[in-house]
């Protein structure tokens, strides 16, 4: 039992992955449409500290998305160098999670298997069987774990799209726009959630939204994008103590000061 | 959805049809069977076919089983439900007896022997039953080889084409020149090819199975949606593990569609290839039949072979309602 448990810790799979940095050095990156390009980045340069809440706002359409895809490794950068930990980024890797605006559940498969999947790709599910468990308790569907994704409502498939995720513990968090499509009591419900995970695992987050509120609500950087071809336009610290308050006053200021810089003068 | 209505369906025609305990739809049902006997030992019949009398007792049965069904088929349950929602058929088959009774041994208006009666039918079964059964030994054992074989070789050759751009450039062309291509037009090279007259059978029916599952899974795994795929990447899966975790389960809805063309295609080549120096099997028991203008005989083989084939689709569709139970929120 006890050799057991030590194997596990050196697979490194029981054992809380911790945080991730990361450097975006330089990223240009153009689409191929049927011979045209179409250039979607253009020269973005940030460093993100482990541990760290960072928000990506800008424009939809801007680019912001392709670049979550490219630091989860699903593409590579036309030009430039993305290094998570100081290496470079060749691949996706399941220390680097990307979580869709769509939950994007396996409908051939139960909460519980798709929660699974992460554990059952990398050959370790039969041994950690209870971490799914654990990642269905932490979003509260355990009640759930039988049923198929048509049966769930918006909100819990993507709590279970998180517990896809989580159950992987992974060093860095890719969201994109992961709360775009639910209704506005599920997003304020999954706001909070989502603050609680991040300061539970100690994961680093990397937020695509298009919505300043949301972006105050959860981190403590906001990077402003351009229009397409996206290029960093201006960054925010915002360092508040969480839970945060929409009304709080801080926050309305800097709202209004983000809403100026993105050309929405209200 | 579907299931609600049927059940308010059900209801609604239990409660019409059955009142104070008697099943109304029962007594007329056991009426028109009765007639049906009534007439078939009744009238004489202008040419004998044989047999009048066994299909006489065997509806007067029927009719006296629904008679007594008629009083306790409420007491009956799930069972007594189902009965009373075939009320209406069950009435509409013994007009339908006593009817071709009547057009064809009773009257002749539909002559011997390109029209038989029921019991004309019965009678085939009586006296070639022996021959029948062998027949449906012979063909459910060339169709189920030729079928299996056919849409093994289908699939695999489905996922691939799906799943490979290169075995797509060079397999689809191939697939589509021969898709159209009726199975039974490769007798002269099959007859070739293969060594006894039996393999020829078994792939002339493999072929037209193979083909409808092979571009049906091929353009099922082509049409997984790209998002699943990069989940699977995204946790890291290896492309075996996306083939056979995520291409596969999706495609599953496109391969059943395959499946049932398959399996009428399959029986719709089967009588053809059973011409090939067969000397069992329905389809060949068809053609002899033919040749000596035995229709009757013709009709029986046709009947069961109908039967077999429903009952098939039937299985079919229970393994599908099983392996797809997880679609039923998008149909």
């Amino acid at each position: 039992m006890g050799a057991e448990a030590v194997q596990v810790d050196a697979y490194g799979d029981s054992a809380s992955r911790g945080s991730m940095a990361v450097d975006i050095r330089g990223v240009s990156h153009q689409f191929d449409l049927s011979g045209s390009k179409l250039p979607v980045l253009e020269n973005i340069d940030l460093s993100v500290q482990p541990g760290e809440f960072v928000a990506l706002l800008g424009p939809s359409g801007c680019g912001k998305s392709t670049l979550l895809r490219l630091v989860a490794g699903l593409d590579a950068p036309t030009r430039g160098a993305i290094l998570a930990d100081g290496q470079p980024i060749r691949r996706p890797d399941p220390s680097r999670i990307l979580v869709f605006q769509d939950p994007t559940l396996f409908p051939w498969a139960t909460i519980w298997s798709n929660v699974a999947t992460g554990l059952d790709v990398r050959g370790v599910l039969k041994r950690e069987k209870s971490r799914v468990d654990e990642a269905l308790a932490l979003v509260d569907l355990t009640a759930f774990a039988d049923a198929f994704p048509h049966q769930l409502s918006g909100g819990m498939a993507q709590r279970a799209s998180l517990a896809r995720a989580l159950v992987n513990d992974p060093a860095l968090l890719l969201l994109d726009e992961p709360l775009g499509k639910l209704d506005s009591l599920t997003r304020l419900t999954l706001q909070t959630e989502l603050v609680s995970l991040w300061q539970r695992n100690g994961f680093t987050a990397l937020l695509v939204t298009h919505d300043v509120e949301e972006a105050l609500l959860l981190s403590s950087r906001i990077i402003v994008f351009s229009e397409r071809p996206a290029r960093i336009k201006a960054e925010f610290r915002f360092e508040k103590p969480y839970p945060r308050h929409r009304d709080d006053a801080d926050l309305v200021a800097l709202r209004r000061n983000i809403l100026a810089t993105l050309g929405l003068s209200t | 959805m579907s299931d609600a209505i049927r059940a308010f369906d059900e209801e609604t025609v239990e409660g019409s049809a059955v009142s104070q305990g008697l099943w109304r739809d029962g007594l007329l049902a056991a009426a028109s069977w009765a007639a049906a006997a009534l007439i078939t030992v009744g009238l004489p019949d202008v040419v004998p076919w044989g047999s009048a009398e066994l299909f006489a007792a065997l509806t007067s049965a029927a009719a006296a089983a629904l008679l007594v069904l008629s009083f306790i088929v409420h007491r009956l349950g799930r069972l007594g439900g189902g009965l009373v929602h075939y009320g209406p058929w069950l009435i509409a088959v013994g007009v339908w007896l006593a009817l071709w009774e009547l057009t064809t041994a009773k009257f002749g208006w539909l002559p011997k022997p390109f029209f038989s009666p029921p019991h004309g039918l019965l009678n085939v079964y009586v006296v070639d039953g022996q021959r029948l059964l062998i027949c449906i030994a012979y063909t459910l054992r060339l169709w189920s080889l030729g079928f299996l074989s056919g849409i093994i070789v289908g699939y695999s050759a489905g996922v691939a084409l799906g799943w490979s751009k290169r075995f797509s450039y060079w397999g689809m062309p191939f697939l589509k020149l021969i898709g159209p291509v009726p199975a039974t037009a490769w007798i002269p090279c099959t007859f070739y090819f293969f060594p006894t007259t039996f393999g020829a059978s078994i792939f002339i029916v493999a072929l037209a199975s193979g083909i409808p599952v092979a571009i049906l899974t091929a353009s099922g795994v082509g049409s997984v949606s790209r998002s699943f795929y990069d989940v699977g990447h995204i946790l890291g899966a290896s492309n075996w593990y996306l083939i056979r975790k995520i291409a596969v389960p999706a495609s599953l809805p496109h391969v059943f569609v395959g499946l049932f063309m398959a399996l009428y295609y399959s029986f719709a080549v089967l009588v053809v290839a059973e011409m090939l120096g067969a000397k069992y099997g329905l389809g060949w028991y068809v053609q002899f039949q033919t040749a000596y203008s035995g229709y009757a005989n013709v009709y029986a083989a046709l009947l069961i072979m109908a039967l077999l084939c429903a009952g098939i689709v039937r299985l079919l569709f229970v393994v599908r309602d099983r392996l797809l139970s997880w679609q039923k929120g998008f149909i």
